[in-house]
């Protein structure tokens, strides 16, 4: 399977079900929504799991919001078909997140009383569940456990795969899983004596099951990082990228590299120079404030020619923003936020899997290129939860260009002709020299002389623009003389939005870009071949990636934008109404 | 600990120079720092190949391209960070930190605290001239508060900062004053504090007899310390805080173990870490 070819889609419309849900703090419905997607992998599903609460650190309401197919999903519906709430207290701020319809169902406790009428508004049917009573009948069960049987009945999962779930997750000793167990069948029994019966959509059974992963897409990343060579991490936690690093502390150990957490992020980027200038693949993970406080030290890697990987998992912004939530706002600063001209990677993951996979390369193009990589995943891609194909390994990991011993007439910045010169290894002996921010000669001697700064200007330069990136650069999917270019997480909705637009009849070609940094405006153009319109959809408020690829890539004439912030995702019902408007469809297509 | 398993070499302090000639003044004080480097650097005995010496920006920070070991000279104030990077990755490696006041007291303050707190065995070698002198004259964090500058005209009126105090407060190993004026104290000074485990941290007077010609005097102020070093940070930093400034020689050697990462003997593989997403 390539990677700059569509994956091969199952055959027919997509069959699942999205389920959100809900409770306040200590009800459990993390937990619960956990084991559903746990238990659908086990049944051979797929699905996503992403995570919402309230600003409180520990005990706020949360919600669990699932979506399960018979196919990978990298993005929410449109609509929940069902909303099942422990409680009410506080779930009516999930209103906008947790959107209903006349054809959605809410389940709530016998004992909690109506649903808030932002959810009741919606029209969708109600039915009270005994859910609390029906635990509390048995010694040591938890509610949420009904809830888990009672949904995953519903959605049509086996008993068994939610048993299994259960007894994997199994912390707390015989007797708790006893009495989980029995509330997990006391809550599958009681979907079946609903009254009247309730018909939801189901996860279809899945005869053969394919080989799955299980995995977040910051666990994703720091997985990629691993296969690609990573072995030093240095990092300063945050939302919401702390979680890649809770992952690769004891991944890292086990591969027998090391994870430092660092005093701030200026340290966090040093070091990782630090350890990369040692020979070492480095790599540090961070959100957009930290990757503003590394801006000084991503030069140093530019200048000094060291390769380092930064993962950016971007939030809300500017400034503290909206830290758990997510925004692909970084992109500008990513691709010209440094000072001086500083020539840099800047890729970006189109699904969770393709975190591991995108990081992995990666680690690839920075150690080979000897310059730094910022890798744009977001809070959607890096806390969310998912069962997929196992990511695509792209077979490439760190090789790096080094000094041979004694190398005779050695210069660190030699001018080669691909502007990648050997990299001398401390330890090394006969090529000992001082990597350096300040402008130098060939021989690594500051220089402050129009020639030196112009030679090496060219040289970083050229080492990123004359390589060849090969297709993974974008994924390229669909003909027709209409064209979507995404970048990053949002792909993944606008992939719905495009095949429900093509089921309508039209041709739509989809590029999400993989390689954002530098700018491939030959592969694009290719790409665009017989292109007249295109439509550039983004999760910001400035359209930055519009701005971004008109300023380097030469689009056809009076491209369209969609693009709005965060919070809230971009979802495949909204997309496909921009796409029928700029179609000149306008609201017939509603 | 550096100097387990290394065989002596007869490297003489010269080799430890690069061809390099320094842009510092005629008479500024790192001349014999550098000198004192290289001096210390041919008592360990480890070939330049095996050392590096990773500095920020200012003057000081010049030195690791003048001499012939593997060098790293980043952006001001974070040289610490980059040498614990180093150092964490390649144990194997002798690794020294050089830079001046402002580089390591203002800029790169938070990074001193920690470097000390987490005893990465590391050695600092700090050229303390109280003043900026690449940016041509203004007041660091040791500068005196009366002291008349075009930045802060009349004085800064703000004590200074108490570098060798903050170092024993945060966990620094191994404390020592030189003088830059003694060379060869200083070398094993320098010496001493490479050998030391943990992070070592050796302030240097080493006088800017450009923007503060008064520390030319400073020669005839120092003196050795009237009693060795102690293994008692509390009672280092009541001598250090009730001295003049002006004492040299190492004052605290302390025997807290250095932070080394946990290292499996046999380590897992890929394939392992993919079993755990499998389902």
């Amino acid at each position: 399977m390539s990677d700059g070819i569509d994956r091969a889609p199952a055959r027919g419309a997509l069959q699942g079900v999205s389920v959100a849900l809900a409770g306040s703090g200590g009800s459990g419905v993390m937990t619960a929504g956990t084991l559903l997607l746990a238990a659908a992998a086990k049944a051979g599903g797929y699905g996503l799991m992403v995570r919402t609460s309230g600003p409180q650190i520990r005990g706020g309401e949360a919600a669990a919001l699932v979506r399960l197919a018979d196919r990978p999903v990298d993005t929410l519906g449109d609509a929940f078909d069902l909303l099942l709430a422990i409680d009410w207290g506080n779930v009516n701020r999930f209103a906008d997140e947790i959107p209903l319809t006349a054809r959605s169902v809410i389940i709530g406790d016998s004992d909690e009383g109506e649903p808030p009428a932002i959810y009741a508004g919606t029209g969708a049917r109600y039915l009270a569940v005994p859910m609390k009573k029906t635990a509390k009948a048995i010694a040591g069960a938890w509610v949420n456990m009904v809830a888990l049987g009672l949904v995953g009945a519903l959605v049509g999962l086996p008993r068994s795969a939610l048993e299994q779930a259960v007894r994997a997750d199994g912390k707390r000793g015989e007797a708790a899983l006893a009495a989980n167990l029995a509330a997990l069948a006391a809550g599958y029994t009681a979907a079946g004596e609903l009254d009247p019966p309730l018909a939801l959509p189901r996860l279809p059974r899945i005869a053969q099951p394919r080989d799955r992963w299980l995995i977040s897409g910051n666990e994703a990343a720091g997985f990629g990082a691993i296969r690609g060579g990573v072995r030093f991490v240095a990092a300063y936690p945050i939302t919401p990228a702390t979680e890649m690093l809770e992952w690769m502390a004891p991944a890292l150990a086990r591969v027998g590299g090391t994870l430092l957490q660092a005093e701030d992020e200026l340290a966090s980027i040093n070091m990782i120079i630090g350890g990369a200038y040692g020979g070492v693949p480095s790599l540090t993970a961070t959100a957009g404030p930290g990757l503003a406080l590394m801006a000084e030290g991503i030069g140093l890697a530019v200048a000094s020619e060291t390769p380092v990987v930064v993962v950016d998992v971007m939030r809300g912004g500017p400034s503290t923003g909206i830290p758990a939530k997510s925004e692909q706002s970084d992109l500008s600063f990513a691709v010209s936020g440094l000072h001086g001209d500083a020539p840099r990677l800047v890729l970006a993951p189109t699904s969770i899997a393709d975190c591991a996979t995108t990081t992995q390369w990666a680690v690839h193009l920075a150690e080979r290129l000897q310059a730094p990589a910022i890798v744009l995943s977001d809070q959607f891609l890096g806390q969310s939860r998912a069962i997929i194909d196992p990511p695509v390994d792209p077979g490439v990991g760190a090789e790096r260009l080094v000094a041979e011993a004694n190398a005779p007439d050695y210069k660190r910045y030699r001018d080669t002709e691909s502007g990648v010169s050997p990299m001398a290894i401390p330890g090394t002996p006969g090529v000992t020299y001082t990597a350096d921010g300040l402008e130098h000669t060939e021989a690594a001697v500051p220089s402050s002389a129009a020639r030196d700064h112009r030679l090496q200007l060219d040289k970083r330069s050229r080492k990123l623009l004359n390589f060849d990136y090969g297709d993974r650069w974008a994924d390229i999917q669909g003909d027709g003389d209409a064209a979507v270019i995404t970048f990053g997480s949002t792909t993944a909705a606008v992939r719905e939005a495009v095949a429900r637009a093509r089921a309508q009849g039209h041709r739509l070609r989809l590029i999400a870009l993989r390689l954002l940094a530098p700018a491939q405006p030959q592969r694009l153009a290719a790409a665009l071949e017989g292109v007249r319109r295109v439509i550039v959809v983004e999760q910001n408020h400035g359209a930055q990636f519009y701005r971004y690829l008109r300023g380097h890539f030469d689009l056809p004439a009076n491209p369209a934008s969609y693009h709005r912030p965060g919070p809230l995702p971009l979802r495949p019902g909204e997309l496909h109404r921009a796409l029928a408007d700029w179609n000149g469809e306008g609201r017939a297509a509603r | 600990m550096n100097d387990v398993g290394i065989q002596p070499t007869a490297l003489a302090p010269a080799a430890f120079k690069s061809a390099i000639k320094p842009i510092w003044c005629p008479g500024c004080g790192d001349f014999s720092v550098l000198s004192a480097i290289t001096k210390a650097l041919a008592m360990i005995g480890r070939p330049p190949h095996e050392v590096a010496i990773v500095s920020g920006i200012g003057c000081s920070s010049r030195i690791p391209a003048y001499t012939s070991c593997y060098g790293l000279h980043g952006v001001h104030g974070r040289a610490l960070a980059a040498a614990t990077g180093l150092k964490l990755a390649r144990p194997d490696l002798t690794v020294l930190v050089t830079g001046g006041d402002g580089d390591g007291y203002s800029i790169g303050g938070n990074h001193f605290l920690h470097a000390c707190r987490r005893n990465v065995d590391l050695t600092y070698v700090v050229m303390d001239n109280h003043v900026y002198g690449m940016t041509k004259g203004q007041p660091s964090p040791t500068t005196e508060p009366d002291w008349d500058s075009k930045l802060a005209p009349g004085g800064t009126h703000i004590r200074v900062f108490h570098p060798l105090v903050v170092a024993l407060a945060a966990g620094a190993n191994f404390v020592a004053r030189a003088f830059s004026g003694d060379p060869n104290g200083t070398a094993a000074l320098i010496a001493q504090a490479i050998r030391h485990p943990g992070f070592s941290f050796v302030e240097i007077l080493s006088p800017c007899v450009t923007f503060r010609p008064e520390q030319r005097e400073w020669k005839t102020q120092v003196r050795a310390a009237p009693v060795g070093p102690t293994d008692d940070p509390v009672r280092a930093a009541h001598r250090v805080m009730t001295d003049d400034g002006f004492n040299i020689g190492v004052l605290y050697a302390g025997s807290r173990a250095p932070y080394v990462p946990e290292r499996r003997a046999s380590p897992a593989t890929v394939a392992d870490l993919e079993a755990e997403f499998r389902v």
